[in-house]
C-alpha cells in the first residue's frame, strides 16, 4: 500500500470534485453531501484511500460530486460492490450510498448482507419515502395511503422500518439523522466511521419535488424539539423545548411511553437511561413513529463485533501459517500421479 | 465397443484393446465414487481414458425410483480415446431401476452385472418391470452375472464394528473389488483414499475395505460362468511425461491460478452455489495460501458485483456460476462493459432454459454470451473442448480480460466439469506472463485513456494518490471519462467498445483445421466439449477415404481473423452442437455461409456413430 501522508488539513470543500451538481434545487442531498464533506475533512480522511459506491437514484449520483474514488453502480447493488472493494483491499475507507428504493426495495437482500456480515463500511441510506428520479412514485418506507403516480388512490401496503430493517438484520450500529441537521449528521458520521465493521445510518431526506414536507410533522424548526429525541448512551431520554420529556418502560410492559416530569408524579429518575448496546431497546426506539412518539435520532445502537473482511484476512494468514503456498507447478503434482516414459 | 485381439497374457487374462464400463444404481448407492476410483486405479495403470458422470438432480431420490439412477461411464483404452465411448460393454447395475434405465445402451452380447439382493419384488415393480427381468428372458443376448452384492458385502463386513445400514453402504466397495479383479486394477490407491476419507470413522474405512477385498476375492474364488474371464487393457502409448486424471473443475482452478500469478494479481472469487459450478467454488475455497480470497455470496448478483468491485479495486475479480445464474449477472456484466474493468464469468452451461436439467450437459449459453444483455455489450467468449484445454483457457481468459480491460466469458460445460481424463501435467514456466501495469501517472490522466494499440483503457486502483475519480454504468465522455448524455460521443464510446473486442481477433491464433483437408466437400464445424466426439467421427469418415474436415473454435467471440476465409472453402458445412443450433446461426450471420445445424438437445454427450452417420448421409446428399 502506498504510504505517503495526505495534504495538511482538507477543507470540506476539498473533499468535493469538479463535476457540476446535477440534484433539484433545494434538495436534501445538497446537505447530506456537506456534511459527508465536513465529516471527511474533521476526520483528515486521505481521498485516496477512500471509495463512495452507490447503486441507482437520486442518492446514487453522490460518487461524482466526492473527489474520492467513486463507483457509481447499478441499481441495488452497492453493497454487494463495496464488500468487494472492502475484501480486495481492507485498508480502504468505503462509504456505501443509496435511497429507499435502492436499499430497501430492489436491493433490500444485499443491504441484509452487508449489515449481517459486519463488513466495514458505512452505509448510508437516504430516506425521501419516495422514487425520485422516477418521477414520483411511492416506495417501501412511504406511508400508507401515500398518492403517487403508480399510487392514485393511495398506497394500501405498509411501509418498512429502514432501522428497525437495519436492526433485524443484526447490524452493529444503528443511527438516524436528518438531512439538514448540520450539528449532528457531521459527528454522527465520524462515529459511523470509527465503528469497526457495518454502520448503517438512516438520513431522512427531504424531497423537494415529490414528497416535499414529508418529516416536517417533526423537522420544522417549530416541531423538532417535541418530535424528536436524540439518543446518547448513558443519557437520560429526554426531549421537548425544556426537556421536559421523556421517555420510560410502561411498568409492567414491554413497551415505551412518554411522560413529562413533573406530572403524574413522575421524575427524571422514572426516566429510562440509552443503553445502545441493548437490541431489544433499540428496536423499540427506531420503531417510534410520530405524532404519538418522537422520532429517535442519533447513535440508537452500537455493540461492536469481528468484522468480516477482518475475520477473512486472519483465516487467510492462519491458513498461509499451517501450510503455506508451494510453487504452482508442485500444487499441480501433489496426489495420484504416473510417469509415462 | 470393446475391440479384442483375443490374445491372452501370460497370466492368461484376456488381452483388450479398449472397454467401456458403466455403474448404475440408486443415487445413495455411491455409483460416482465407485466409478471415481475405478477412474483413478485406471489413470495409474497407464490407460488413455474418458469418463461420463451421468446423475439426476436430487440428492437421493426415492430409493429404488428410475428418476433416482445415477450412473458413471468410464472408458479406458490401451490408445488415444477421446470420448467416453458410444455404448458401455459392461453394465454394473445395482437394482432393477438402474438395469430399466440403463439395460438399452449395453452392447449386443454385452456383460451384465446384476445385484440380486436388490431385485425384490417390490424392487422390481418400483421400477416399473410387470414382469421379473431375471425370469422374462429379456436378457438372453447378454452375458449375464448374477450375485446377491447385498449378502455378499454384509457377510465380508461381519465382525467389523459397524450397523447393518452402514454395512450395506459398503456394498458399492465390493462391486468395485469386483471390477477391480475383472480388469486387474490395483485396489490400493482406493484403499489409501478410504484410509484418508474416514480417518476419523475408522470402523467405516474399515467395514469399506474389508467389502472391496471381498469383492476382489470372490472373483478370485467364485466359479462363475465360464465365459466370463477376466482381462488387462494394457498401457496407452502417450506422450512422455508426468500424468494425473483430472476434471475440468481442477484444470480451470489451476488455469485461475496460473494466469493470476502471470498477471501479478490476487484472485477474488465471489460466487453462489450452483449445479454444476459449486465445486470450483470448493477447489478454490482450499487455496487461500495463494492469497485467493472466495466470497460465497447472497445471490448470483453479489457474487458477480463483488467480483467487478474486486476489480475495481485491483484484484482479479471472477465469479462463476451456470445458465440461470449467469442470466441473473446479466446487468452486472453491462455495467463491467461500460466500466472497462476485468472480470472472468465461468459459465458450467447445462441443460435449459430456466431451471432445465441441471445435472445434465448441454452448450445453449453461446446466445446468452455473445447477446445476451442489454445495450451494445460485446465481449470475449472463449469455450474450452476437454478438461485439459480448461486449463489454458483460463489463463487465456485472465489474459485477455488484464489486456484488453474486459470482461471475458469463459464458457466451460457440466460435462468438462465433471469427467476425467488423463493430463500431462505442464509446467508453469512454459506460459510467458503478462503482468498488469497499473497507472500511477497523474499528469493527464482520466479514466478512460486507452492504449492506443489495444484500446484498453489504463487502470487506476483505489489508494493511488492523485488518481482519485469516479467510473459507473451512465456513458462517459471519451476525452474525460466524466458523465456524458453527448449522442456523438455515446455513437463513437460504443464504435470503440466494439472495436476494442474485434481488435482481439489480431491477438489470437488463426483458425487451424483440427484434421482433413483445409477446403473440400465438408467441414464439421464443433466447439467446447464436442470435440473428441466430432473428431472420432471425421477420422473414420476420412479413413474411408471421405472428404471431410474438422474445424474445432475456441474463440467463439472475436471469432479467428481467417474463419470466414477457411469456411468459404467448403461446399458444405455441418454444426454439430448440444443446443438447438447456435453457433450455427453465428456463423451463418457473421460469414453468409450456408451452415447447417446438427442439433442434438437431449442432454447426454453426441455419439461418435451418430456423428459419423449423420456425416456420412449428408455427404451423399
Amino acid at each position: 500500500m502506498n504510504v505517503q501522508s495526505p495534504p495538511e488539513a482538507l477543507k470540506p470543500n476539498d473533499y468535493a470534485s469538479d463535476q457540476e451538481v446535477r440534484w433539484c434545487p433545494g434538495c436534501g442531498d445538497y446537505a447530506i453531501v456537506k456534511a459527508v464533506q465536513k465529516a471527511l475533512s474533521n476526520m483528515g480522511a486521505d481521498p485516496k484511500n477512500t471509495v463512495f459506491v452507490s447503486g441507482i437514484g437520486c442518492a446514487a449520483r453522490f460518487p461524482y460530486y466526492m473527489a474520492t474514488y467513486g463507483f457509481h453502480t447499478i441499481h441495488g447493488r452497492a453493497p454487494a460492490v463495496a464488500t468487494g472493494v472492502k475484501l480486495a483491499n481492507p485498508d480502504l475507507d468505503v462509504w456505501v450510498i443509496g435511497g429507499d428504493g435502492d436499499m430497501l426495495s430492489i436491493g433490500g437482500n444485499h443491504t441484509l448482507h452487508v449489515l449481517r456480515r459486519n463488513i466495514d463500511v458505512q452505509v448510508l441510506l437516504f430516506n425521501n419515502e419516495i422514487y425520485g428520479l422516477t418521477k414520483g412514485q411511492y416506495s417501501p418506507t412511504s406511508k400508507v395511503g401515500t398518492r403517487s403516480p403508480s399510487t392514485p388512490a393511495g398506497s394500501v401496503d405498509s411501509p418498512v422500518s429502514a432501522c428497525v430493517y437495519a436492526l433485524g438484520c443484526n447490524a452493529r450500529f444503528v443511527a438516524r439523522s436528518v438531512d439538514t441537521n448540520q450539528k449532528v449528521l457531521p459527528g454522527l458520521l465520524q462515529e459511523a466511521k470509527e465503528n469497526k465493521g457495518a454502520s448503517f445510518v438512516e438520513i431522512l431526506q427531504n424531497c423537494i419535488v415529490y414528497n416535499d414536507g414529508v418529516y416536517s410533522s417533526f423537522t420544522d424548526k417549530a416541531n423538532a424539539a417535541d418530535g424528536q429525541i436524540l439518543c446518547e448512551h448513558g443519557k437520560p431520554l429526554l426531549f421537548g423545548k425544556e426537556n421536559e420529556k421523556g421517555l420510560r418502560m410502561t411498568p409492567g410492559k414491554m413497551e415505551l411511553e412518554v411522560v413529562t416530569i413533573g406530572e403524574n408524579g413522575v421524575t427524571e429518575d422514572d426516566i429510562l437511561i440509552h443503553d445502545e448496546t441493548n437490541r431489544p431497546l433499540a428496536l423499540m426506539l427506531a420503531g417510534m413513529q410520530p405524532p404519538n412518539f418522537p422520532v429517535a435520532m442519533g447513535v440508537i445502537f452500537r455493540d461492536p463485533g469481528p468484522a468480516y473482511d477482518e475475520a477473512v484476512y486472519e483465516q487467510i494468514a492462519d491458513v498461509t501459517k499451517k501450510s503455506p503456498a508451494i510453487p504452482i507447478n508442485e500444487l499441480m503434482h501433489k496426489g495420484k500421479t504416473w510417469t509415462v516414459v | 465397443m470393446a475391440t479384442q485381439l483375443k490374445e491372452t497374457d501370460e497370466s492368461g487374462r484376456e488381452i483388450l484393446d479398449s472397454v467401456v464400463i458403466r455403474f448404475a444404481g440408486d443415487s445413495g448407492d455411491g455409483m460416482q465414487l465407485t466409478g471415481t476410483q475405478f477412474t483413478q486405479s485406471t489413470a495409474l495403470m497407464g490407460n488413455d481414458l474418458s469418463t461420463f458422470p451421468d446423475f439426476p438432480a436430487e440428492i437421493r431420490a426415492p430409493v429404488g425410483t428410475t428418476y433416482g439412477v445415477s450412473a458413471f461411464q468410464i472408458n479406458f483404452a490401451s490408445h488415444v480415446i477421446k470420448t467416453p465411448g458410444d455404448a458401455p460393454d459392461v453394465l454394473v447395475a445395482m437394482n432393477p431401476a438402474a438395469l430399466k434405465v440403463h439395460l438399452k445402451d449395453l452392447v449386443p452380447g454385452g456383460t451384465l452385472i446384476l445385484n440380486l439382493g436388490a431385485f425384490t419384488a417390490r424392487n422390481i415393480e418400483k421400477a416399473g418391470y410387470k414382469e421379473s427381468p431375471l425370469e422374462d428372458h429379456s436378457l438372453d443376448s447378454y452375458r449375464v452375472i448374477e450375485i446377491d452384492i447385498s449378502k455378499m458385502t454384509l457377510a465380508a463386513v461381519e465382525g467389523v464394528d459397524v450397523t447393518q445400514k452402514e454395512a450395506l453402504r459398503a456394498k458399492n466397495l465390493w462391486t468395485l473389488g469386483l471390477m477391480c479383479w475383472m480388469y486387474d486394477r490395483d485396489r490400493q490407491p482406493t484403499i489409501d483414499w478410504l484410509n484418508q476419507r474416514f480417518g476419523k470413522l475408522p470402523h467405516i474405512a474399515e467395514a469399506n475395505i474389508a467389502a472391496l477385498n471381498a469383492g476382489h476375492a470372490f472373483g478370485e474364488t467364485a466359479e462363475l460362468p465360464s465365459e466370463i474371464s477376466t482381462y488387462v487393457v494394457p498401457k496407452a502409448k502417450v506422450e512422455p511425461g508426468i500424468y494425473r486424471a483430472v476434471t475440468g473443475v481442477e484444470t480451470t482452478c489451476w488455469g485461475l491460478l496460473t494466469g493470476a500469478q502471470k498477471a501479478g494479481l490476487d484472485i477474488f472469487f465471489g460466487s453462489y452455489p450452483i449445479t454444476p459450478a459449486s465445486p470450483l467454488l470448493h477447489s478454490l475455497s482450499n487455496l487461500k495460501a495463494y492469497g485467493v480470497v472466495t466470497f460465497q455470496a447472497e445471490d448470483e448478483i453479489s457474487a458477480v458485483c463483488s467480483a467487478l468491485g474486486a476489480s475495481y479495486a485491483g484484484s482479479l475479480g471472477i465469479t462463476s456460476s451456470s445458465g440461470p445464474g449467469v442470466a441473473l449477472k446479466s446487468e452486472a456484466l453491462g455495467l463491467a462493459v461500460v466500466t472497462e474493468l476485468p472480470l472472468i464469468i465461468v459459465n458450467f452451461q447445462r441443460a435449459g432454459p430456466s431451471t432445465g436439467m441441471p445435472t445434465k450437459t448441454e452448450q445453449s449459453d453461446l446466445y446468452q454470451s455473445v447477446f445476451g444483455r442489454n445495450g451494445d455489450t460485446p465481449m470475449p467468449v472463449i469455450a474450452a473442448s476437454t478438461a485439459s484445454d480448461c486449463y489454458d483457457c483460463a489463463i487465456e481468459a485472465v489474459r485477455l480480460a488484464t489486456k484488453y480491460m474486459t470482461p471475458v466469458m469463459f464458457l466451460n460445460e457440466g460435462f468438462l466439469a465433471n469427467a476425467a481424463e488423463p493430463w500431462k501435467l505442464p509446467d508453469t514456466d512454459d506460459v510467458e506472463p503478462f503482468p498488469v501495469e497499473f497507472a500511477s501517472e497523474t499528469e493527464g490522466f482520466h479514466p478512460y485513456l486507452r492504449d492506443e494499440k489495444t484500446l484498453g483503457r489504463n487502470w487506476a486502483i483505489p489508494g493511488t494518490p492523485g488518481l482519485e475519480h469516479r467510473i459507473g454504468g451512465i456513458e462517459k465522455d471519451y476525452d474525460s471519462g466524466n458523465i456524458s448524455y453527448d449522442s456523438d460521443n455515446h455513437h463513437k464510446m460504443t464504435k470503440v467498445r466494439a472495436q476494442k473486442i474485434l481488435g482481439i481477433a489480431d491477438d489470437i491464433p488463426e483458425q487451424e483445421v483440427v484434421s482433413g483437408n483445409k477446403s473440400g466437400k465438408m467441414v464439421v464445424v464443433g466447439w467446447g466439449s464436442t470435440f473428441g466426439a466430432i473428431e472420432q467421427a471425421t477420422r473414420r469418415c476420412q479413413e474411408d477415404g471421405l472428404d471431410v474436415s474438422h474445424i474445432h473454435i475456441r474463440y467463439i467471440w472475436p471469432l479467428a481473423r481467417n474463419l470466414g476465409e477457411l469456411l468459404k472453402g467448403f461446399d458444405k458445412i455441418l454444426v454439430p452442437e448440444m443446443n438447438n443450433g447456435q453457433l450455427v446461426t453465428l456463423l451463418r450471420s457473421e460469414y453468409l455461409v450456408p451452415a447447417e445445424s446438427l442439433a442434438q438437445i437431449t442432454g447426454q454427450p453426441f455419439k461418435v456413430s451418430d456423428l459419423e452417420r449423420e456425416i456420412r448421409s449428408r455427404l451423399e446428399d
